[in-house]
């Protein structure tokens, strides 16, 4: 009996994750194809990689992508990782139910009505649409992603171990920088790498509130998807894929080893 | 002095990221919502009354009149935009009951499989999640078309001899978003699953009843939570989906996001599709408040 059921279970893990990965990896295989037709194999090739690169609005695009996504993750960490502590700390003040209204609705908010609202914003107070009001509006999606991650492990976190640290002489401020936030700092790096991902990958938003002169990448893939499919566009998501895989697999093994070493403080500290 | 700091850091702690999500979250919201009364004029921005501040409290009132509720009553006269609305909750409904049955089975094999597979098991869901999410649609054009993958794949097995028509019909837009949105399906499925005391699956075995049954009378119901906090997180954006339908779906398929979105960007249309957005968001009111009430009943058990 259970022989049939772990059959069943790994058939469908084998043909689940061959549904999620056979489209990206068709995408990569095709972007080594020396014919400019997608479904044609004519050979291998890295012309559409050296095409890529001599193209000056990809690379242009891709530079102002790389700068929003790094300062919208940074700030929204910040602000993000305030919000967990507030939600998981702070029981009681006034406005709390919008304030956790606020940071969940934006998680399932289609992204064209945040898109739009955000515009309508930026045109009402007179505030000139580019590179900033691009940020301004990844940090604000993106806040809420990292508030959620972070939330998840501080709810696990002793507070026990700040109180101690409050009654030996450390500062709130002292207590959260030197016990709190180096517990949760595999959560806090997850929450920027989402944020990140999130910014580097957001067409609608960025479509909104962005002004001449701050195209993002998706923004011109996007463009050039629509007036036909284009080798080099396979070439520049391979390296997409192939910086965010580096990224991820690397992060989690950083996280991984830090869990393993902490663990083992805390046995030794249980036996010492 | 120190209570004193404590306080100040906690005021801080709570109104810095407070400020923030009213003035780029809230306030957003009401002034769409103002827009959406506006008429539509030739000028920049191309909406009437504006509110300017220099015509004072009279300046003010006046504009207030001016307000009115013309473009949801041209929104509801009008049979596309009604369709619109009817046709995404239906393509978003539909495509949410398609990415449980694909998604149950999946996060069912991951529960149960050996606890030390299981974290390479989950990073092997979330990985697709962190690659983009426009590339992944566009990947499925190359499958889809006429001349494309699928199609090549299905006259080598000699299944077809004509070419199936996928791409730029809903069925397109179905499969995008059954797999653009699956991790979102999985991963709360798989976090009750693997809470679930399977000594009760046994218990029931041991007492006479098949298998089917214990999961329809036990798995299941036990792993409803993570049912609906999964079906709320696809449902809820699949409704506005933008990318999805534009990318894969034809001319014939009607979906809001994509309504609005032409309505702002090719008719100019800011009041209207002001009140566009403003529909959908009634629309999505009690679905996202069931969200939130998931999300809050999951944070309890997490204490």
């Amino acid at each position: 009996m259970a022989g049939t059921w772990g059959r069943l279970n790994i058939a469908a893990l084998v043909l689940g994750f061959a549904f999620l990965y056979l489209p990206i990896v068709l995408l990569v295989i095709y972007s080594f194809n020396e014919s400019r037709l997608v479904t044609v194999w004519a050979g291998f090739s890295t012309k559409w990689y050296a095409a890529l690169f001599s193209n000056r609005g990809l690379m242009d695009a891709a530079w102002v992508t790389a700068r929003v996504a790094f300062l919208s993750a940074t700030v929204a960490t910040v602000l993000g990782t305030m919000a967990a502590v507030t939600l998981t700390r702070y029981a009681r003040f006034r406005g709390r139910v919008l304030f956790s209204g606020m940071v969940f609705a934006p998680l399932v908010m289609p992204e064209v009505i945040t898109g739009l609202s955000l515009l309508l914003l930026f045109v009402a107070i007179n505030f000139d649409r580019g590179f900033a009001t691009v940020t301004i509006a990844h940090i604000t999606f993106s806040m809420c992603f990292v508030a959620v991650v972070v939330q998840s492990r501080l709810i696990s976190f002793d507070e026990a171990l700040e109180e101690a640290a409050l009654d030996l002489g450390a500062t709130p401020v002292g207590a959260f920088f030197q016990v709190t936030l180096p517990v949760i700092l595999p959560a806090v790096v997850s929450g920027w790498m989402l944020a990140f991902t999130l910014s580097l990958d957001d067409l609608v938003i960025a479509s909104f509130t962005s002004g001449p002169g701050a195209t993002t990448l998706p923004m011109k893939i996007y463009s050039q998807v629509r007036l036909g499919v284009t080798p080099e566009i396979n070439a520049a998501c391979t390296l997409l894929i192939g910086v965010v895989t580096v990224g991820v697999i690397a992060a989690s093994l950083v996280t991984k080893t830090r869990e393993v070493q902490r663990r083992r403080d805390e046995q030794l500290a249980e036996r010492g | 002095m120190n209570r004193a700091l404590s306080a100040v850091f906690r005021r801080l702690v709570i109104a810095v990221p407070y400020a923030w999500l009213l003035v780029f979250f809230l306030v957003p919201f009401f002034i769409v919502f103002k827009i959406s009364l506006s008429q539509t004029a030739i000028a920049m921005p191309p909406y009437v009354p504006t509110f300017g501040l220099e015509e004072g409290w009279s300046g003010f009132v006046e504009a207030l009149g001016e307000l009115s509720f013309e473009n949801y009553l041209w929104l509801f006269g009008d049979p596309l935009y009604v369709n619109a609305y009817l046709s995404s909750v239906w393509i978003a409904g539909v495509s949410t009951i398609l990415t449980l049955a694909v998604g149950y089975p999946i996060a069912y094999g991951m529960a149960r499989a050996p606890s030390g597979v299981r974290p390479l098991l989950l990073m092997l869901v979330i990985l697709p999640f962190w690659t983009s999410f426009l590339i992944r649609v566009y990947a499925w054009i190359g499958i889809l078309k006429p001349e494309g993958l699928l199609n090549q794949f299905l006259f080598f097995l000699g299944v077809i001899d004509q070419p199936l028509v996928i791409l730029n019909t809903t069925t397109a837009v179905y499969i995008g978003i059954v797999y653009s949105y699956l991790p979102f399906m999985v991963l709360p499925l798989y976090a009750t699953l693997e809470k679930m005391d399977y000594s009760l699956i046994e218990a029931a075995g041991d007492l006479g009843c098949p298998p089917l049954t214990a999961f329809w009378k036990i798995t299941f119901p036990l792993s409803l939570p993570g049912v609906v906090a999964g079906c709320m997180l696809v449902f809820i954006p699949a409704v506005g989906e933008f990318v999805i339908p534009d990318l894969l779906g034809g001319s014939r398929t009607l979906m809001i996001g994509k309504t609005l979105w032409n309505e702002f960007f090719s008719n100019r249309d800011w009041p209207v599709s002001s009140a566009v957005a403003v529909i959908l968001l009634l629309l999505l009111i009690v679905p996202i408040v069931l969200f939130q009430r998931a999300q809050a009943r999951t944070q309890e058990q997490g204490r």
